[in-house]
């Protein structure tokens, strides 16, 4: 239907035109050569190694967890091989002091701010002490609930915004994660306070078997903060320039007062969902994989450093050592961690400084017999 | 008749009634293309259409609004919540919705919803799988919830869920999914809601189960009856309404009476079980009641689940103190 005004826009041409908008941000294009010279960080030689390393590092680190899980040496697994620009070089943008709310995916985000390899391992074989963030890494636990972080970070941003930080919390979900009433909440919460959140959507295509389209009818998932008053990026979450730079940017905005930002990461997860008897081949073709693994993030960055002359196979070698040795010694740490017990689980249900409620205090003195036979 | 697992059984279920009456629809998250995370909906949008079965976008409060929705449409949904764990986010569609449509409508409008959704213990999923919540749901007014504990059993109630013109909570205990086979007919029959099931008949105890800790009662009373025990098996197969007339009956008959769960002792519906036998049946009690059940905490992280979890032992252990009194 046509608008009275000739010159306003009706509403199918205002989607029309919102969503012609939001064309993939690409810095580094598949072949490794810069596309988008004035969007280029110049992130100096030192800084395109350490992030090429990280991402090394943690597909190194992927294909161990699988292969561990495979072995029943590590529990709950969900791989995250395809996402390491994604994830990595969004991470890369923040600081130490940041908050990061990540995600059961999410696990190399919060390793690289700070989290232990043993207690990740630890996270995964279904052990509290994984959970036991050390008090200068500024991370929350993997969520489980898809999306529940999405407005918890709004609460952790609006905090720091009160505290007067410099600050910004960071969170990840993925494409089925915005369709959770938590994700549009999140947003509009962040965005209605004007706090210092960044929220990260990594478009993988699939929330477990369903694909992207039958998740939501919008050409994009950045377009979504529109809705919400949010600067919005769509990113080529294969290219780790452009998701730095996207990130870094929200950043700037966030710590400078000017409210939060959602980017939505185009990636592609190369695994299962997880580890528990997800079946890819039911709901993607090997056509599509091979497509997706050309666009890979490593293999583009190798290319990339390697004509700058920053990296070579020696370089790669050397970093895949060292991760392979410290996820070996990271295992070792976690077997020797005492098998958590049922009354451990108790101790930590309430404040220790109270007494226990009569039910569970029975209750451990029981489980205390129990466990020490 | 085949042997079928309960997740086959499930499935069986859910064909015919998708066969019976054109307005039963069947959707939720990866239960389309994909047939489930269980393959509980395995092959069912192949044989009856996208537009029967289907996958939704992901948000429990979405499936849960949209059967309140659909019901108003005429329709029977079938939503499948992933796992129970995630419900927290589809309460008030549930609780606050479903459960009144018939009374806040004056009888005008219903709800003949069935939500089935995974739950249990002891098969080291991550937080939020795999706890019991049926105690939960079961403290509304409105919902009826159902717990299968065998294959035959799952197919009966699944069908009688489906035909029940009020909303009806079905859990499926994660464990059982595979752990056996019975004889399933292939025909269609149903088991009534609201109807417990004696699993076996004794004199001197009555054990009262559901779910996955019928099959731990049943090993304890095969282990008390060495010890010259005879004890009677319930399985509650609905947890809302109780069968009172069954459970009463059985502990006139042998005077003493033990009430298991997998949920916590806060949690579950063994108070509610314990209190109605009191109430109905003390002067027939040779002893208290007393509870088997798991600790006061949160579902546990996996490493520390077999141990959390109740088991045939501390069943045999509880009944002991019960058959000594």
């Amino acid at each position: 239907m046509a608008a009275k005004n000739a010159k306003q826009l009706g509403p199918v041409e205002t989607l029309q035109a919102i969503e012609e908008k939001f064309e993939m941000f690409q810095i580094l294009n598949e072949e490794g050569e810069i596309v988008n010279k004035d969007a280029d960080p110049n992130l100096t030689d030192e800084e395109l190694v350490e992030l090429m390393r990280r991402m090394v590092y943690t597909r190194i680190l992927d294909q161990r967890s699988i292969s561990l899980n495979r072995q029943g040496r590590l529990g709950f697994y969900a791989p995250t091989a395809g996402q390491e620009a994604s994830q990595l070089a969004s991470h890369f943008a923040l600081e130490k002091e940041d908050f990061i709310l990540p995600g059961y995916r999410d696990v190399p985000q919060i390793i690289w701010h700070g989290l232990p390899l043993a207690q990740a391992f630890l996270f995964s074989r279904g052990h509290f002490a994984g959970n036991q963030i050390p008090e200068n890494v500024k991370v929350f636990p993997p969520q489980i609930i898809i999306g529940a972080q999405f407005i918890q970070a709004a609460g952790v941003a609006l905090g720091m915004q009160k505290r007067g930080k410099k600050t910004v919390a960071v969170t990840y979900t993925g494409d089925g994660g915005s369709s959770q009433g938590d994700f549009y909440e999140g947003i509009n919460f962040a965005g209605a306070f004007r706090s210092p959140a960044i929220f990260i959507v990594q478009n993988n295509q699939y929330a477990i078997s369903t694909p992207r389209e039958l998740q939501t009818a919008a050409k994009t998932i950045a377009q979504k903060g529109i809705a919400a008053g949010l600067p919005s990026i769509l990113v080529d979450g294969m290219d780790p320039l452009a998701v730095y730079v996207a990130t870094r940017d929200a950043r700037e905005r966030a710590v400078n007062g000017e409210g939060p930002t959602l980017i939505e990461t185009l990636c592609y997860r190369y695994g299962p969902h997880t580890m528990a008897g997800d079946d890819p081949t039911r709901y993607r073709t090997s056509e599509t994989d091979s497509e997706w693994e050309k666009k890979d993030p490593l293999v583009r960055f190798r290319t990339y450093l390697e004509a700058k002359g920053l990296w070579n196979e020696e370089k790669e070698n050397e970093v895949i050592e060292q991760a392979k040795e410290e996820i070996k010694e990271a295992i070792k740490i976690a077997d020797a961690t005492p098998k958590q017990k049922v009354t451990d689980l108790m101790e930590i249900m309430y404040d220790p400084n109270t007494e226990m409620p009569y039910n569970l205090k029975e209750q451990y003195e029981l489980y205390k017999e129990k466990e020490s036979k | 008749m085949a042997q079928l697992t309960m997740i086959q059984a499930i499935t069986d279920a859910l064909r015919t009634e998708l066969k019976n009456d054109e307005n039963v629809l069947v959707f939720g998250e990866d239960v389309g293309n994909n047939g489930g995370v269980f393959r509980a909906t395995e092959g069912l949008q192949k044989e009856f259409g996208e537009d029967r079965v289907f996958d939704t976008p992901l948000a429990e409060s979405g499936i849960g609004g949209l059967a309140v929705g659909l019901s108003l449409e005429g329709f029977r949904p079938v939503p499948e919540i992933q796992f129970f764990g995630f419900v927290y986010e589809v309460m008030d569609s549930i609780s606050g919705q479903l459960a009144r449509m018939r009374f806040r409508s004056g009888g005008v409008y219903n709800a003949p919803v069935t939500i089935r959704s995974p739950f249990g213990g002891g098969v080291h999923t991550p937080e939020m799988h795999a706890d019991s919540l049926e105690g939960l749901v079961a403290s509304q007014p409105g919902l009826k919830v159902v717990i299968p504990s065998s294959p035959y059993d799952a197919k009966g109630l699944l069908i009688s869920a489906i035909r029940d013109n009020d909303p009806v909570i079905f859990l499926e205990h994660m464990k059982l999914y595979r752990s056996f086979r019975e004889e399933v007919p292939e025909e269609e029959y149903t088991i009534p809601l609201g109807k417990a099931a004696v699993k076996r008949e004794g004199t001197d105890l009555t054990i009262i189960a559901y779910g996955a800790m019928v099959q731990e009662s049943m090993k304890a009373a095969e282990e008390l009856e060495k010890e010259n025990y005879s004890v009677e098996v319930i399985d509650l197969r609905t947890v809302q309404p109780l069968d009172i007339p069954t459970i009463i009956a059985s502990v006139e008959k042998t005077g003493r009476a033990v009430v298991v769960q997998e949920a916590q002792k806060q949690a579950g519906v063994a108070a509610n079980v314990v209190a109605e036998i009191n109430e109905r049946a003390i002067l027939s009690l040779e002893a208290p009641v007393l509870r088997v059940f798991a600790p006061d905490t949160v579902f546990p992280f996996s490493q520390a689940e077999t141990v959390w979890l109740p088991n045939s032992k501390d069943i045999v252990a509880t009944a002991k103190k019960v058959l000594t009194f």
